[in-house]
């Protein structure tokens, strides 16, 4: 019978005194470049999209659509003027009445076959949504794309059960809809705005961002694909004034913006006067509180796809990070670990955490507010990983030591940039969550499921995210409280915000 | 020799209690036959940020009863002003109404109070839902009460505009700022002293009178009020949805110069309770 050996570790388990051994990776061990090759299909230049075809802007301007990761011109979007608004509202206005009055099943169809003809595309939208907007190709291939098709998909099988939608009443399309979306989510956007409209009977003109403008016209060529009706879907390019043109206009019964709260204010006194119905999505400063029940490593996980999710260009961003005292070093001590490791570059490298910021203006309001932080006495880490020399980069952020009357506690920054704030108990985590204009979502960590409903009724925030961050469903409501905005998007309640009870 | 009546001096219901304006001032009110009626409290701005600090106060509890307590609660209010309809019916006569259509108003204002006490403990069940999300989450919708909302009654039918306007912003837990008709202000003082017997905690309603160009910009802009529900014309709607822009408010407007048939059944629904609430949705993990 063999003796067993007294085997000896090769190293101590365990040195008194000293941190445990780790393994460093980031720039020690670089990946291997490992960039998505699919073709964008990219054209040179686009023109607007009118009553089912590309017609050239009538000023006959265009201007350049960049690719934020090496500021190498992507594409000549066209730049739409009045008249070409008006062209569009036209367009839609045509045909509001035959797209109401087709049956519901058929509407149905047509928004079938988008989300179908978008999935057979989904590479190419997910290379082209990368190159014009800087974000990395792992979110734009797996979030971006197909959750666009997703809500499309949602939101074709209500066409032909509006019955259902608003018990006691009957519901009717509102007509012609003017919609105005943001940069951080181009594709997204579009289909969290054309899917309920279309799904509900009404036509659409719809003005994406300046700098985001490619894959909303790339989206025009599946809707001819998809043979939807010329007019139905129109889209218009440019710049502000455009957006203002959109809101402006006579004709839509409503507008649907999302984007910043200052423009949202705008946009309610331009409309105080008349008749048409309003959405706004806007802003958030979301706080993300974090209990000392909490999984700490899921947690830290999901306050690091809170914030740096999309580079930060998120409006529910978990951009105010409130820990529990006791757990607060600890969290510290990871989220910095975590940080150390995130690759930030090549929007299109497959490895990419955080890819470019979306534009020149939006790295300089990131700078200011950083600047603000610092000065205002909160400590700053960033690790020290590399940027491209080309391109706009932002190193991932995390301010320590953050008080609510900080700059970066109370404004939306909208970018990589995380201010950590504590607190002792139940009542000053709400108290603090809830001590903001803003009212778009939370985040809560704990292993307590009473907790989870107890900080869910209290918090002040159109959605509540527990154990998680950054989710999104079509078939669930997304919208804020407060100056947030109002309306909702995405669910039942999403779609009868593009309805009328008759 | 016939006894002198002891009249009574109007009194704005403000935080449970019935109260002058702060400012002192009042206007002479007559009655439709053009008698000196009262004076009735011309309340002021500063009258409005109490009657919104009164509501603040009272809105966490309020919100917090249970939805079979509120419904009861409007159901008590339904009773005090049917017990007390002839005295209500008086008063919209001698203020100008025919005695049938001043009947028909008030019993109409007592079966609204019904309808909204009956949805208390069930507009959650209709307007709110679980969403089968494609993630291992038990996700749900439900609604919140938005908080203080500022009311505006229409001039005309005092009783009943006010009451379809008040109800369903209450019925949800909201608590109301409103300003009565400013031409037949005394209904809404009545109405008051009805709500002081109905069980309904200080400072959920609070009415005040006074005159609307002196009122309306400041209901506009109060960052606290988070709605706005007025039968108001063109004018003052544009007004209050510019001043609303200020803090992302929600307005809802009744075009008061368009014909409204407030007694019919059209004029009472779920979405009016809806259009006062905000919807959370919440990310429930499913799993160990």
């Amino acid at each position: 019978m063999p003796t067993l050996a007294k085997k000896t570790p090769a190293r101590p388990v365990s040195r008194p005194g000293r941190p445990a051994p780790e393994l460093i990776f980031g720039d020690l061990w670089p990946f291997d470049p490992a960039p998505e090759t699919a073709d964008p299909k990219l054209q040179p230049r686009y023109d607007l999209f009118i009553g089912g075809r590309f017609v050239a802007p009538q000023s006959g301007k265009y201007f350049d659509s960049i690719n934020p990761a090496n500021e190498k011109k992507l594409a000549e979007i066209a730049l739409a003027g009045p008249a070409d608004v008006d062209a569009a509202y036209a367009a839609a206005a045509k045909a509001a009445g035959p797209w109401a009055k087709l049956p519901g099943r058929e509407r149905a169809k047509y928004l079938f076959r988008l989300a179908r003809l978008l999935q057979d595309r989904a590479r190419e939208f997910a290379v082209a949504e990368t190159l014009d907007g800087g974000k990395p190709i792992k979110e734009s291939r797996d979030f971006d794309v197909p959750m666009a098709a997703a809500h499309f998909f949602y939101h074709a099988g209500w066409a032909d059960k509006l019955e259902y939608l608003a018990p006691g009443r009957r519901v009717a399309p509102l007509g012609v809809v003017g919609q105005v979306i943001p940069w951080n989510f181009p594709l997204l956007m579009l289909a969290w705005k054309l899917a309920p409209a279309l799904a509900a009977g009404n036509t659409v003109v719809l003005k994406p961002a300046e700098t985001t403008s490619i894959t909303c016209l790339k989206f025009a060529e599946i809707i001819r694909e998809a043979g939807l009706p010329p007019g139905v879907v129109n889209f218009v390019t440019g710049a502000g004034e455009v957006g203002a043109a959109v809101v402006n206009h006579p004709v839509p019964a409503k507008i649907a913006f999302t984007g910043s709260t200052d423009v949202g204010k705008l946009i309610m006194r331009a409309l105080a006067g008349t008749d048409k119905k309003l959405t706004l999505e806007l802003g958030g400063k979301a706080a993300n509180i974090v209990f000392d029940d909490a999984p700490l490593d899921q947690a830290v996980e999901g306050i690091v796809n809170g914030i740096f999710f999309n580079q930060g260009h998120v409006c529910c961003a978990g951009s105010r990070l409130l820990v529990h005292e006791p757990v607060a070093d600890a969290v510290l001590a990871k989220l910095k670990r975590r940080l150390a490791v995130l690759k930030v570059g090549d929007p299109l490298d497959k490895n990419t955490d955080i890819g470019a910021i979306n534009s020149a203006a939006q790295l300089q309001r990131i700078r200011d507010l950083v600047a603000a932080g610092e000065s205002e006495g909160a400590e700053l880490y960033q690790p020290a990983c590399r940027l491209p020399d080309k391109g706009y980069y932002f190193r991932p952020t995390l301010f320590s030591g953050v008080t609510m009357s900080h700059r970066i506690a109370r404004e939306e920054i909208f970018g990589p940039v995380l201010s950590i704030l504590t607190f002792r108990t139940v009542e000053e985590a709400v108290e603090k969550a809830n001590n903001t204009a803003y009212g778009l979502s939370a985040g809560v960590w704990t292993d307590k499921g009473s907790r989870i409903l107890k900080l869910s009724t209290e918090l002040k925030a159109g959605v509540v995210w527990a154990n998680t961050y950054n989710k999104f469903d079509p078939t669930s409501p997304f919208g804020g409280y407060k100056e947030s905005g109002f309306g909702r998007e995405g669910g039942r309640q999403g779609l009868l915000d593009y309805a009328q009870l008759t | 020799m016939s006894r002198l009546p002891v009249t009574k001096t109007p009194k704005p219901y403000v935080g449970g209690a019935f109260i002058r304006s702060e400012s002192g001032r009042t206007y002479p009110l007559a009655d439709a036959a053009g008698a000196f009626f009262a004076h009735v409290p011309q309340c002021t701005r500063k009258d409005l940020r109490n009657a919104v600090e009164a509501a603040a106060k009272a809105g966490p509890g309020w919100a917090k009863r249970t939805a079979y307590n509120r419904g009861q609660i409007l159901y008590r209010l339904a009773e005090m002003l049917e017990a007390r309809g002839d005295e209500m019916t008086g008063t919209l006569v001698r203020f100008g109404a025919a005695r049938a259509a001043a009947a028909r108003e008030v019993a109409a204002s007592v079966d609204r109070l019904v309808y909204y006490a009956g949805w208390a403990d069930k507009y959650e069940q209709v307007l709110g839902n679980v969403n089968p999300v494609a993630s291992p989450h038990f996700n749900f919708t439900v609604t919140e009460p938005m908080g203080i909302v500022g009311v505006i009654a229409p001039d005309a039918p005092a009783l009943l505009g006010l009451v379809s306007l008040v109800a369903p912003v209450i019925v949800s837990g909201n608590t109301v700022v409103a300003l009565a008709s400013e031409a037949t202000p005394y209904p809404a003082v009545l109405l008051g002293e009805m709500l002081a017997t109905s069980d309904l905690p200080g400072g959920v309603v609070n009415l005040l009178t006074g005159f609307r160009r002196e009122l309306v910009p400041t209901f506009a802009t109060h960052a606290h009020l988070r709605a706005l529900s007025a039968a108001v014309g063109p004018e003052d709607a544009k007004t209050l949805r510019l001043g609303a822009a200020d803090s992302i408010k929600r307005v809802r407007i009744v075009d008061a110069t368009k014909p409204a048939d407030w007694l019919s059944a059209r004029a009472e629904s779920v979405y009016a309770v809806r259009d006062f609430l905000e919807f959370k949705t919440t990310w429930h993990p499913i799993g160990a």
